[in-house]
C-alpha cells in the first residue's frame, strides 16, 4: 500500500508526463482511416507529430485546426469548419477525430453546438463521423486523454443491437500496451475460438507494415463497422485501469458486461485471464498456454537469483507504472521511487511506500541508491548522472529501435520481460575486489587521520 | 499582449530582406509567411522557432511558461550539441493548471524561477510565453524584471507564444529579445582583430566543430555563435565582434543587422554547406575582418588553407563521381538548405530533379534557378502522395528531406536521407561535405534495396 503525494514545485523539471491531446490523438490513430485532428496552434500538433514519428518511426496523420490569435479570441468555429471539409475533400477519411487543447479550452468553446451548426450548413458531411473530446493540457496526462477518448469513440459510435454475433468479443486496451502486446492478447482470445474487436488497435495500424499504397490517413487499425458492432459482442475484456471508462460506458449503452485486467504481467494475472476466457467460450486452456505457462514459471525460478533484493525506481503513466512495477515486486525487487504523471486509483495499491505524481527530477533525487531506473527514453540523462543502467519502458522511446514490437504481457511477454530486467543487472553486476570488504573505520576516523598528517608534516 | 503585436509588426518590417521592403504597408502587415490553411498544415509554431534558436545557449535554464504539451511533449529533441554545460537539455516547465489559468500563472512563474536559481544557479534563466498563459494575460516581462531585480541575475523574457505566427517568426522574436535583454550587456575579457559573430548556427550535430578547426586555424576567434554551443557570457559580450556571418538564411536577419546598425559589425550571408560555399565563407569573413583592421595577410593565409582543404576534400570525393553518374536527388527542405544544399550536390555529379522551396525567401529562388537553370523542377508544398508517387515511379533514386516525411520514401521502398535538425550527421564545411557524399553513396548501394522490393514468392506465383 503506497501513499501517494503529488509534487509540491512550482517549475516540473525533466517532464515524465505528456498532455492530454496527443493521448487522445494516439487513440484515433488506432482507428482506420482517420485523421486526428488538434483544435490549437499549428504548434500542438506538431510538437506531438514528431514526438510520436521519433517513437513510432512511421508516418503519423495527425492536423490542426490552425488557430491564431485572433481566431482564439473570436472563437474557433470557423477553423474547425474549414479544417474537416479540407480533410475530408483532400484526405478522404471514415472518420475525423477532434481534440481540443489548452488554447481553445482556456477560450472555452462549445464545440457541441459549433459541430451542429457545421454539420447543418455543410450536407456534404453528413455521412462523416466526427468524434470530438474535451482534452485541456491543463489537466490531467497523455493516458487520460487516450481514455477519454475511447470513451467518446463509445459514445458516438456504439450502438445497442439485438442480437448477439456468436464468439464475438470487445478488446479496450489501454496506451500502455504496445502492438507486439495487442497481438499477443489477439492471440490468447483467438485461441479460445473467440474473435476480438481491438479498441483502438495500433496493431493494425503502427505496426510497421509496408502498405501497398500511400495513405494520406490511418493504414489500418479499428475500423467504423467494428466499432459499430461493438454492441453485439458476448463480453468486453478492458486492459488496463484507464480503460474502464469505457468498458463502463460501452456496458451501459449496450449490456455487453465488461472484466476490468488492471495488468498482463505475472503469473496471476495470465491465470486470471485464461480462466476468464476459459469460462467464457466454454473450452479449456490450449496447451500451448499450459506450457507457456510453465516457461513462465521456469523463467522467474532462473531469474529470480538476480533480481531479489535489487533497487529499482520507476517512473511512469500510472497503468505501466502498476503493470511493470508490479511484475518486479513479484520478483522480489524492491520499489524504491515510484513517480507518475496523472491520479489513478492503481496508484495506492502500489506495491511501495510512495507514489509521486510529479517528474523525473524527483525521480533522480529518489533514485540515488538505487540499481535500476525504469522509465521512458527521457530518463537517458538521469540514468548517466546516477551511474545506473536505464531500462525503457513507455512512450516515448526515440533512443531504441522497435518500441512497438517489445512484448510484455501473456506468459510468452512475462518471460520476455523478465529475462530482459534480469539481464540488465546481469551485465551490470558488480564484480568483487580486494578492496570489497574494508573493515569498519575507527571511531573518530578525523582526529585520526591529523593524527598522521601531524606525524607526517614532523 | 500589446508588446508581442508590436514586436511582431516590427519584425515584419525588414530592411535587411528586399522582397520585404518590395511590399506595400498592408502587404507587409501582414507579415511574411502566408495563412495557415486549418486542415492542412504542417510546421511548428513561433515558440517552436524561438525554442530553436535559443536552446542552443547551452549554459542557461530555459523555462517554458505554460501547460505540459509546450515542453512536455518536445523537450530534449533536438541534435544541438555542447561542448560544456548540459543544462539546457535540462527541460524545465510552469505546467501550468486549471487553478492557475483562473488565479493567473505569475505567482507560479516567480517561484518556478527561484526553484531553477537555487538548484541550478544558472548564469541567467530564459522565460518563454506560450499560448495559454498569454491569453490569461500572464506578463511575463513584469515577472522577469522582478526576479531580475530579486535575484540580480538576468531573467530574460521570450514573447513569442505559439498563436503569433510560424517557427520563422518565432525565430525572430527570439532574436529581438536578445537584441533587446542580452547583447551588450557584458564585456569580453579580451578582444582580437579577429574576432567573429556566427548567427544562425545552431550546432546541429556539431556541426560547428566541423568549421572551428579551420577558423583556429586562421587564428579567427568566434566571440559568439548564435547560439550553436554558446554560452550566456560569449551572446551577452558578441557587441564587441569586428565581423558577422549570418547562416541559416533569413532567421535572424533582424540581430545580424540590428548589430550592423547599434554597434557597427558588418556582416554578410553565407553557408558551410558544400565546398565551394565554405570556400566563399571562409574567404567573406577574412575579407570584412581585414576591412575592419585585421592584418592583410590574413587573406593569403586563408586562400591556402582553403586550396589545401578543397584539394583535400575533392581527394576524398573523387571515386564518388562515378558511382553518382545518373543518379537523381530530389531535396525536400526548407530555406537556405535549398541553393546551397543543391549546389554541394551538384558539385558531385548528383542531379538534382526537384526542391521545394516553402521557407524560402525570393533570393533564395534565385539562387535555386541560377544553380539548376530557369526550367527548375521548384514548389512550394509537394504533398506527401506526390513525393511517394515520384519515388514509386522512380524519378528519383533519393530523397532528402527532414524527419518527417522520411516514411513516404522509405514505404516507397526507396533511400532516404535526413538533412534536418534531428540527423545524426554533420554535413559542415569540407569534412561536412565528404560525410554527406559518403552518406548518400552508403543509403544508394546499401543491398537491402534489392530484397525489400522483390514481391514475397507467392506473389510471383499469381
Amino acid at each position: 500500500m503506497a501513499l501517494v503525494t503529488t509534487s509540491k514545485k512550482a517549475c516540473s523539471v525533466n517532464p515524465l508526463k505528456m498532455s492530454q491531446p496527443i493521448g487522445g490523438a494516439l487513440a484515433f490513430l488506432g482507428i482506420a482511416n482517420c485523421m486526428p485532428v488538434l483544435h490549437g496552434s499549428q504548434g500542438c500538433t506538431a510538437f506531438g507529430l514528431v514526438l510520436f514519428v521519433r517513437h513510432f518511426r512511421e508516418a503519423i496523420p495527425l492536423q490542426t485546426t490552425a488557430m491564431n490569435e485572433v481566431t482564439t479570441i473570436m472563437g474557433g468555429m470557423d477553423n474547425i469548419a474549414q479544417a474537416l471539409l479540407n480533410i475530408n475533400s483532400r484526405a478522404k477519411p471514415e472518420i475525423i477525430g477532434l481534440c481540443t487543447t489548452g488554447l481553445t479550452e482556456t477560450k472555452g468553446e462549445d464545440i457541441h453546438g459549433d459541430l451542429k451548426t457545421i454539420r447543418s450548413r455543410h450536407p456534404e458531411l453528413a455521412d462523416l463521423p466526427i468524434v470530438f473530446v474535451d482534452t485541456p493540457d491543463f489537466k490531467d496526462a497523455f493516458q487520460d486523454g487516450w481514455s477519454k477518448t475511447v470513451a467518446r469513440i463509445v459514445e458516438e459510435l456504439v450502438e445497442k443491437t439485438a442480437e448477439t454475433i456468436p464468439g464475438q468479443v470487445n478488446l479496450l486496451v489501454g496506451s500502455h500496451l504496445t502492438a507486439a502486446d495487442i497481438e499477443e492478447v489477439i492471440e490468447i482470445i483467438e485461441a479460445f475460438g473467440l474473435s476480438p474487436i481491438v479498441l483502438p488497435d495500433l496493431s493494425g495500424s503502427l505496426d510497421g507494415h509496408i502498405p501497398q499504397q500511400f495513405s494520406p490517413t490511418t493504414n489500418g487499425g479499428t475500423t467504423v463497422d467494428q466499432i459499430r458492432s461493438m454492441g453485439g459482442s458476448l463480453a468486453t475484456l478492458a486492459i488496463g485501469q484507464q480503460m474502464e471508462r469505457a468498458a463502463l460506458e460501452l456496458e451501459m449503452r449496450t449490456d455487453v458486461p465488461y472484466t476490468l485486467f488492471d495488468r498482463l504481467t505475472g503469473l496471476d494475472a495470465n491465470d486470471r485471464l485464461l480462466m476468464f476466457l476459459s469460462g467464457l467460450s466454454g473450452k479449456p486452456v490450449p496447451l500451448k498456454y499450459r506450457r507457456q505457462r510453465s516457461q513462465l514459471a521456469d523463467a522467474m525460478l532462473d531469474s529470480h537469483f538476480f533480481m531479489g533484493g535489487k533497487k529499482v525506481a520507476i517512473g511512469a503513466e500510472p497503468d505501466l507504472l502498476w503493470a511493470i512495477g508490479s511484475l518486479l515486486a513479484d520478483m522480489g525487487c524492491e520499489i524504491s521511487a515510484a513517480v507518475t504523471t496523472t491520479h489513478s486509483p492503481l496508484l495506492e495499491k502500489m506495491p511501495c511506500a510512495e507514489v509521486l505524481i510529479g517528474d523525473l527530477e524527483d525521480l533522480e533525487m529518489r533514485a540515488g541508491n538505487c540499481d535500476l531506473l525504469v522509465t521512458h527514453s527521457h530518463g537517458r540523462q538521469a540514468a548517466e548522472r546516477l551511474g545506473i543502467p536505464l531500462f525503457r519502458a513507455g512512450l516515448p522511446c526515440f533512443d531504441r529501435l522497435g518500441a512497438n514490437h517489445k512484448l510484455s504481457v501473456g506468459y510468452r511477454g512475462s518471460r520476455e520481460l523478465i529475462f530482459q530486467v534480469a539481464n540488465v543487472f546481469l551485465e551490470h553486476d558488480h564484480e568483487n575486489a580486494p578492496d570489497s570488504w574494508p573493515l569498519p573505520e575507527e571511531n573518530h576516523p578525523g582526529e585520526h587521520h591529523e593524527h598522521v598528517a601531524q606525524t607526517q608534516a614532523v | 499582449m500589446a508588446g508581442v503585436n508590436t514586436k511582431v509588426q516590427e519584425v515584419f518590417n525588414e530592411p535587411g530582406c528586399d522582397k520585404n521592403q518590395g511590399k506595400s504597408d498592408k502587404e507587409r502587415k501582414k507579415g511574411c509567411t502566408k495563412q495557415l490553411t486549418p486542415g492542412a498544415a504542417a510546421g511548428g509554431c513561433a515558440f517552436d522557432g524561438a525554442k530553436i534558436a535559443l536552446q542552443p545557449i547551452t549554459d542557461v535554464a530555459h523555462i517554458v511558461h505554460g501547460p505540459i504539451a509546450c515542453e512536455g511533449n518536445s523537450w530534449d529533441n533536438r541534435g544541438s550539441k555542447s561542448s560544456g554545460s548540459r543544462l539546457y537539455r535540462t527541460g524545465f516547465t510552469t505546467d501550468i493548471s486549471e487553478s492557475d489559468i483562473v488565479y493567473g500563472g505569475e505567482k507560479r512563474l516567480y517561484k518556478a524561477i527561484r526553484e531553477v536559481i537555487e538548484k541550478y544557479d544558472p548564469p541567467a534563466v530564459f522565460v518563454y510565453q506560450t499560448c495559454v498563459t498569454g491569453l490569461i494575460g500572464d506578463e511575463i516581462e513584469a515577472v522577469c524584471k522582478a526576479a531580475k531585480e530579486k535575484f540580480g541575475k538576468p531573467i530574460i523574457p521570450i514573447n513569442a507564444p505559439g498563436f503569433v505566427g510560424s517557427k520563422n517568426l518565432g525565430n525572430k522574436l527570439a532574436g529581438e529579445a536578445l537584441l533587446d535583454y542580452v547583447i551588450g550587456t557584458e564585456e569580453p575579457e579580451t578582444t582580437t582583430p579577429y574576432d567573429i559573430n556566427i548567427i544562425g548556427e545552431y550546432n546541429l550535430a556539431g556541426e560547428m566543430w566541423q568549421i572551428k578547426p579551420l577558423l583556429d586555424h586562421l587564428g579567427i576567434r568566434v566571440l559568439a555563435c548564435i547560439s550553436g554551443d554558446a554560452r550566456y557570457h560569449e551572446v551577452a559580450s558578441s557587441h564587441r565582434a569586428r565581423a558577422a556571418m549570418m547562416v541559416c538564411s533569413k532567421a535572424m536577419i533582424n540581430v545580424a543587422r540590428k548589430m550592423e546598425e547599434r554597434y557597427g559589425i558588418p556582416f554578410f550571408e553565407g553557408s558551410f554547406y558544400g565546398i565551394s560555399d565554405t570556400s566563399d565563407s571562409l574567404r567573406q569573413i577574412a575579407k570584412l575582418l581585414v576591412q575592419r583592421g585585421a592584418p592583410e595577410e590574413l587573406l593569403s593565409r586563408t586562400e591556402i588553407l582553403i586550396r589545401r582543404e578543397e584539394a583535400r576534400a575533392w581527394e576524398r570525393l573523387k571515386g564518388y563521381r562515378k558511382r553518382f553518374e545518373g543518379k537523381r536527388v530530389l531535396l525536400i527542405t526548407g530555406g537556405v538548405k535549398s541553393w546551397s544544399v543543391v549546389s554541394a550536390l551538384q558539385e558531385v555529379g548528383l542531379e538534382i530533379v526537384g526542391t521545394s522551396v516553402k521557407k524560402s525567401t525570393e533570393e533564395d529562388k534565385e539562387r535555386v534557378k541560377e544553380l539548376m537553370g530557369a526550367d527548375a523542377h521548384m514548389f512550394d508544398d509537394m504533398p506527401p502522395r506526390e513525393m511517394y508517387k515520384m519515388l514509386k515511379e522512380a524519378q528519383a533514386d533519393i530523397m532528402l528531406s527532414g524527419g518527417r516525411s522520411q516514411f513516404v520514401a522509405l514505404k516507397a521502398k526507396m533511400p532516404w536521407l535526413d538533412i534536418n535538425q534531428e540527423r545524426h550527421h554533420a554535413y559542415a564545411g569540407y569534412e561536412g561535405m565528404v560525410t554527406l557524399v559518403q552518406e548518400i553513396d552508403k543509403s544508394l548501394y546499401n543491398p537491402i534495396w534489392k530484397q525489400v522490393r522483390k514481391q514475397a514468392p507467392w506473389e510471383d506465383c499469381k
